[in-house]
């Protein structure tokens, strides 16, 4: 057992803390949630340079040949940093899911392209209405029409989906329980792209497909087996939300404290008083019990281990966990940090965000259930 | 990163499994809460230190096997995973023995640490007093040089595994000119001394859970005073730090968590959405809380004391047991009101004791306020208030 990272790993950390630090400014942040695309493309080709796209892909494909667990250290600099970019969606639910489930050729296709910062990608999952992460809530349709599918229907909550170049389409190809993955083409005509505005300034689309031709061979995975692939891809996707969260709440820890240690009231710093001392102390045990239970899921997904129970803790933990630092950050920052001067929001808003997508407490809550075999 | 065990500890962990379902079987006790600082057995003591595992981190000169701290906590783990009576020796292996082995002299380590291992020498402790509970550097219990002794005088409280304790480990004032936290010593008491008298005092349970402990006029000869004089409230925090460390804080009561599981399913209360839910949460909390006290021991195996991160596990762990004493309730309805003994009492009493025995979890070894104060200070750096 061991709960620190590896000197590479710290190097890595630096790397994107100083990167970050340096073209991430939250007037950056501002600027990328007021405008159309979400990201700047010059930041975006800096940090294909860096090799980040393509840290965990092997080498053939151009990648860094690097550990999910390296590219968790990654993600939580990222979610430190309020990052606006497709990366998330690029990455972990576009790139690492051809990876799991591509064929060669796919691989080929798509994967250098993307680990260059060429190519965006997107997964198109979720849908309006009631959506609980199983394959029941899928009922975007993809019918069988010669060498092609005709894809029909609306998601929801597509993250990165305006800017995409693919999209992978989770859909209904057999009334029961046929659920296949799509690789589409995100630029064709039969698609419609609506930008939501959302608490944390993401682009999220809805999307609908209006009678959207995908030729047979575009099957990501196997055709009708397509949900078993999907339960690991919103495993990973869950996990990498936990290690962004990580990054989020450890920096909001650290504002809060030293907050408290400078603002003066009845001639003392109010990080004197015992009940401000207790909140911050409440904070520190959420944030390193998120950040073990989270780094756990990580590693075990690294290490290809089966890891239901534990990535189920990991985002129920840290849902909740987050929701308790913020209470404690916003009541401790006093009225500054109600205010939109001030850079506690840029960290509430995502906070909300991720602990939202890919399964709440309450529904890994359940997942744990079952595993304890209730 | 690595979360896994090696296989040395995986086979480690299961000889102990092993060896506490034999004794189950056996018949020799069953699965009880608070078993680590209630149950007494001479017996299974001596059959634990057979088998070399008291003491397990200790260096093989006192009797010890060198082992690391996770060898260790994988031991306490099952111990307590299975209700087991080790209360006669755990405060000798957990604190008391590393206490004198990190502040001793050589005499007291070659008296005291190979009889604890091999479990001969039951220790309990002499800290907190009526007026010296938190603000523990208050304390009044004297120790006054008297040629080749000290006299002490004074009284003790809370004293947890006093009633069968052979030695206290005592903190007492011998420089009452010198600033209170700089005139405090710690000596080893033997509790057999003439002087020295025990009141046992019952918890809200109805056990006996402390002892009251009088000193009049004991004499304790020099070579019982662990470490330096005046430096007893340095070494006492050092040990307490020690004391929050373990996986008891977190798994006190964990029969009752297996079996108010068992409850649920066997009931079918577990097709309920609320109870799933609330049991579910217990889960949660239970592994999360894990990861946090496996922090302590791997920073002990680095060779450094744990301060904060002790102070941080046992504060999670103390709520998780309240929790989970508190669902266990819910989970019972009218049922968990029975006291053992009485007819329709479920799972053998054990969510009643445990629902009113968790009250004091937040308070024995340091409060949890106390425990934020010095995550506070030592890990955030906060001012002092």
């Amino acid at each position: 057992m061991k709960l620190t990272l590896t000197e590479e790993q710290e190097m890595l950390r630096k790397t994107a803390r100083d990167f970050l630090a340096d073209k991430c400014s939250k007037k950056f942040v501002k600027q990328m949630e007021e405008s159309e695309t979400g990201y700047s493309k010059g930041l975006w080709q800096e940090m294909a340079e860096l090799g980040w796209m393509g840290l965990a892909f092997p080498g053939k494909y151009g990648g860094g040949d690097m550990s999910f667990l390296d590219l968790a250290v990654l993600l939580e600099e990222m979610g430190r940093a309020c990052l606006p970019s497709p990366f998330f969606s690029t990455v972990i639910l576009g790139g690492l899911s051809i990876l799991d489930i591509g064929s060669e050729e796919q691989k080929q296709e798509y994967l250098p392209k993307l680990i260059r910062g060429e190519k965006i990608l997107t997964l198109a999952l979720t849908e309006p209405g009631y959506h609980d992460y199983t394959a029941s809530s899928v009922t975007v349709e993809a019918t069988r029409d010669d060498d092609n599918y005709i894809i029909s229907g609306t998601k929801l909550f597509v993250p990165d989906a305006h800017i995409a170049d693919y999209l992978l389409c989770v859909a209904r190809s057999k009334p029961k329980n046929g659920i296949t993955i799509f690789l589409a083409d995100a630029k064709n005509p039969g698609i419609k792209y609506t930008v939501l505005k959302t608490i944390a300034g993401d682009k999220l689309c809805e999307v609908v497909f209006d009678q959207m031709p995908v030729p047979k061979a575009n099957i990501l995975g196997r055709l009708n087996q397509g949900w078993s692939a999907m339960q690991k891809i919103i495993q990973r996707a869950a996990v990498g939300k936990c290690c962004e969260m990580v990054g989020n709440i450890q920096r909001v820890l650290e504002m809060t404290v030293d907050y408290a240690k400078e603002r003066k009231q009845f001639d003392r710093p109010i990080g004197s008083f015992q009940v401000i001392q207790h909140y911050c102390a409440d904070m520190a045990t959420d944030v390193d019990s998120a950040r073990f239970s989270t780094y756990q899921a990580a590693w075990m997904l690294s290490e290809g281990l089966p890891c239901t129970k534990e990535v189920a803790i990991a985002k129920a933990w840290i849902g909740e966990a987050s929701q308790r630092v913020f209470a404690l950050a916003h009541q401790i920052h006093g009225a500054i940090g109600a205010t939109i001067e001030h850079d506690l929001h840029f960290y509430t808003r995502r906070a909300k965000a991720a602990e939202l997508a890919f399964g709440d407490a309450d529904f890994y809550r359940e997942i744990v259930a079952r595993e304890m075999g209730l | 990163m690595d979360f896994s065990f090696t296989e040395e500890q995986d086979k480690f962990r299961q000889e102990v499994r092993d060896f506490l379902e034999e004794e189950i079987k056996k018949g020799y006790w069953e699965p009880t809460c608070d078993a680590w600082v209630q149950g007494f057995d001479p017996g299974f003591t001596k059959r634990v230190a057979q088998r070399g595992w008291i003491g397990l981190t200790w260096p093989e000169d006192y009797g010890g096997q060198g082992r690391s701290h996770i060898d260790r906590l994988i031991l306490t783990e099952e111990m307590l995973r299975y209700g087991a009576p080790a209360a006669c020796h755990w405060f000798g292996d957990r604190q008391v023995g590393g206490a004198i082995l990190s502040f001793g002299s050589e005499e007291l380590k070659k008296e005291f640490l190979p009889r604890i291992v091999k479990g001969e020498a039951y220790f309990g402790l002499g800290m907190s007093e009526p007026g010296a509970g938190s603000d523990l550097a208050s304390l009044q219990t004297r120790a006054v040089e008297d040629g080749d002794y000290y006299v002490i005088n004074g009284q003790k409280t809370w004293a947890s595994c006093a009633s069968f304790a052979q030695y206290f480990d005592v903190y007492a004032r011998t420089d009452p000119e010198a600033p209170r936290h700089r005139g405090i010593s710690e000596f080893i008491v033997d509790a057999q001394s003439p002087g020295l008298s025990r009141i046992p005092m019952a918890d809200i349970t109805g056990t006996e859970a402390w002892n009251d402990v009088f000193f009049d006029n004991v004499r304790v000869h020099k070579r019982y005073l662990v470490g330096e004089k005046n430096r007893g409230f340095y070494q006492v925090l050092h040990q307490l730090d020690y004391e929050r460390s373990g996986m008891e804080r977190l798994m006190g009561n964990y029969p009752l968590f297996d079996a108010i599981i068992q409850f649920a399913k066997d009931n079918k209360l577990s097709q309920e959405p609320v109870i799933r839910n609330k049991l579910a949460q217990l889960q949660i909390e239970f592994e999360v809380g894990r990861l946090l006290i496996y922090r302590v021991a791997l920073v002990m195996e680095e060779g450094r004391a744990p301060n904060w991160e002790s102070a941080m596990s046992k504060a999670y762990s103390t709520e998780f047991e309240k929790h989970l004493a508190g669902v266990a309730m819910e989970v019972l309805g009218p049922y968990g009101q029975l006291k053992l003994g009485s007819k329709f009492v479920p799972l053998r009493g054990m969510a009643l004791h445990s629902y009113l025995g968790s009250k004091g979890y937040s308070l024995q070894a340091g409060t949890t306020e106390i425990l934020k104060n010095i995550l506070a200070s030592r890990r955030l750096g906060l001012p002092s208030s």
